[in-house]
């Protein structure tokens, strides 16, 4: 009962029942509007929108996850995103952070999937489990396939929370034993955005989730599904270290003097120049840094199966995908081996096999020296 | 006496625009592989500088930037003169679409990569221009330098304000990211260069086994072609290019009338 009468509020009243003034609600307007990349002459709607928008029922799906992204999630920065997101948009079901559990917890997510059909966004963290009908996640008894099948028929758009949701992640690694999928290889008739990362900055997580409930349809996405906003700009592209990169000062170990300096990682295997993220602008915990910034080089976390593109510390050296160690130089350098190797033995061949046609030449060619015009 | 070596006539295979192609694709690409290699995997010159001070890095991505535009206005031109140019750079060279195609490629893989005996010794087997099986390796080379292209442009089209490597951003998922588009781009430079190796050596060979120019005809021209399979009555053709001196077409004479 208590879920419904909450949806009714809109925003702006849940936000004032809880006591906040308006004068923070408006600082908030302004934060989330930053977040969300919006421009600042879009603050006034936002408000707008929040003063008359109703709030939007989610459901968050938990299967094969570490729940580090929901970590990072409840670690947002400002205190009125946690409670937006948390509370305001009212969540009706994730299993890690409801108070309700078991059957109960089950029951309310139903009675919200059937009161709120067609109108609620379903987040999904982790990936789904296919080889053997999916047995490798079961919730409640039933499989992660089913559920997800189920709970995303009734939604009006998916987001996927982490790498694991929106490419595979760890478990879908090499060998991918449990034959495990991203979200959208299972769902195709429904608009999937894709907050990939491992885990996704917090700010971006709410920002997507705040963008659909304000303005009711997702943002601008990439080719590949993920929001431009946020997933627009490589690592490397809005990193500070780049003026080390184009100048050519690199670190080459983690303990040199060049790594105390502050230079280019790229040596250590960054993949900030082929990942696509925010961390170099809107930065983690607060913006007060990311990896690179406390001298670690980019892992590509965001990126399609970052975890098989190892190892870590090079930059991209073994073919993925082909489970034995080999670099493509390595390859590289067998193949050309191979074609100056068998030019070689043609050569020596040559001049075995074709030998008559050889000397022929030479003979009539000498003969013609013989008979030159004085 | 007789000349004993066969009569041979010197024929304009490789029209000026085929080897100004070929010899920019030479330069083009040795400054590829090597700015690519470079930027794959820079050594740590650590000039004891500040940052803003130097550009080296930055210099060689914008020489493998500007180079990889001219090897594609290159290429472009070369798709064009395939069309506009000489029978021998003509686009149906390259593409093995006749019976005579296929049969030129067995010849070529039995006597010249097999090293049979050529039993039947036919002239007509001996190519002027390209073997069929050699313009046919330049057909899969070049289809892999479009991928070459797409690859390194769509890398290129996040960071470029302008609309022609903007076009090529499809690619990136379409090998699902940057990570593996970057190995396609990488792998295929090594193929190139296993290509430039046995290129060079199939046209020394040529040049060895029949000694008629093979080599040097990408520097002028030329080639040297058994006489039996130029047209014996040339009368017309001799007619006619006396006929352009006459206009003031053509400038020079012709002392030894080639009949
Ligand atoms: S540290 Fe990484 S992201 Fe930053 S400039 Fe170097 S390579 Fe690029």
């Amino acid at each position: 009962m208590k879920n419904e009468l909450q949806n009714e509020e809109t925003f702006y009243e849940s936000i004032i029942r809880k006591g906040y003034s308006r004068r923070s609600f408006l600082k908030f307007a302004t934060y989330m509007a930053a977040f969300m990349g919006l421009e600042n002459s879009m603050v006034g709607q936002l408000v707008k929108t929040m003063e008359t928008k109703k709030r939007i029922p989610v459901i968050w799906e938990h299967f094969q996850e570490c729940t580090g992204c929901s970590e990072s999630f409840i670690k947002s920065d400002h205190p009125l995103v946690a409670d937006v997101i948390l509370d305001t948009i009212s969540l009706d079901y994730t299993d890690t952070l409801m108070a309700a559990a078991g059957h109960q917890s089950e029951a309310a997510k139903q009675a919200s999937m059937k009161a709120n059909y067609g109108k609620y966004i379903l987040i999904v963290e982790g990936a789904i489990p296919t080889k053997n009908d999916g047995v490798y996640c079961t919730i409640a008894g039933r499989t992660a396939l089913e559920i997800i099948k189920e709970s995303a028929e009734g939604a009006a758009a998916i987001i996927t929370f982490g790498s694991c949701s929106s490419w595979g992640g760890v478990q879908a690694a090499y060998p991918n034993p449990t034959g495990s999928v991203p979200v959208d290889a299972i769902i195709k008739d429904k608009p999937i955005i894709k907050v990939p990362g491992c885990p996704p900055i917090s700010e971006v997580m709410t920002g997507v989730v705040l963008y659909y409930a304000m303005f009711g349809r997702i943002p601008d996405l990439d080719d590949e599904g993920r929001p431009k906003q946020f997933y627009g700009k490589r690592v490397h592209d809005s990193c500070y270290r780049r003026p080390y990169f184009d100048a050519g000062l690199y670190a080459e170990s983690f303990d040199s003097e060049e790594a105390k300096k502050g230079y280019c990682l790229y040596k250590l295997g960054c993949r900030g120049p082929v990942t696509y993220n925010a961390c170099g602008t809107v930065g983690w915990n607060g913006g007060l840094g990311f990896p690179i910034k406390s001298g670690h080089p980019c892992i590509g976390c965001s990126e399609n199966k970052f975890w098989d593109n190892g190892p870590f510390y090079k930059r991209l050296e073994n073919i993925p995908g082909m489970g034995i160690e080999a670099t493509a130089d390595e390859i590289g350098k067998i193949v050309l081996g191979a074609a100056a190797g068998g030019a070689a033995v043609h050569a020596i061949a040559a001049n075995i096999f074709k030998k008559k046609e050889i000397d022929e030449n030479r003979e009539m060619g000498k003969i013609n020296e013989q008979n030159l015009n004085e | 006496m007789k000349t004993m070596t066969y009569n041979y006539k010197r024929v304009y295979v490789w029209e000026f625009a085929v080897r100004f192609f070929h010899w920019l694709t030479v330069l083009s690409l040795i400054v590829l592989i090597v700015t690519g290699f470079i930027i794959a995997n820079p050594p740590s010159l650590n000039l004891n500088v500040e940052a803003a001070k130097s550009y080296w890095f930055g210099y060689v991505r914008l020489i493998h930037f500007t180079f990889a535009y001219i090897l594609i206005a290159n290429l472009l031109f070369r798709i064009y003169w395939a069309f506009a140019g000489n029978q021998f750079a003509n686009w149906r060279n390259f593409i093995p679409y006749t019976k005579k195609h296929w049969q030129n490629i067995f010849y070529v893989l039995k006597v010249d990569i097999f090293l049979q005996k050529d039993k039947e010794h036919k002239v007509e087997n001996i190519s002027i221009g390209h073997n069929a099986l050699a313009a046919f390796s330049y057909l899969i080379m070049t289809l892999f330098f479009l991928l070459q292209v797409a690859t390194g442009l769509a890398l290129k089209a996040d960071t470029s304000d302008w609309w022609f490597p903007k076009m090529f951003h499809w690619v990136i998922p379409l090998f699902g990211g940057d990570i593996a588009t970057r190995y396609v781009h990488h792998i295929l430079t090594w193929l190139f260069m296993a290509f430039v190796v046995i290129h060079v050596y199939l046209v020394l060979y040529h040049d060895y086994i029949e000694a008629r120019g093979e080599a040097s005809a990408m520097i002028s021209g030329f080639k040297f072609v058994r006489a039996e399979r130029i047209k014996q009555n040339i009368r017309s053709f001799v007619n006619k290019v006396k006929k352009q001196m006459k206009d003031g077409n053509i400038k020079g004479n012709i002392e030894n009338d080639p009949e």
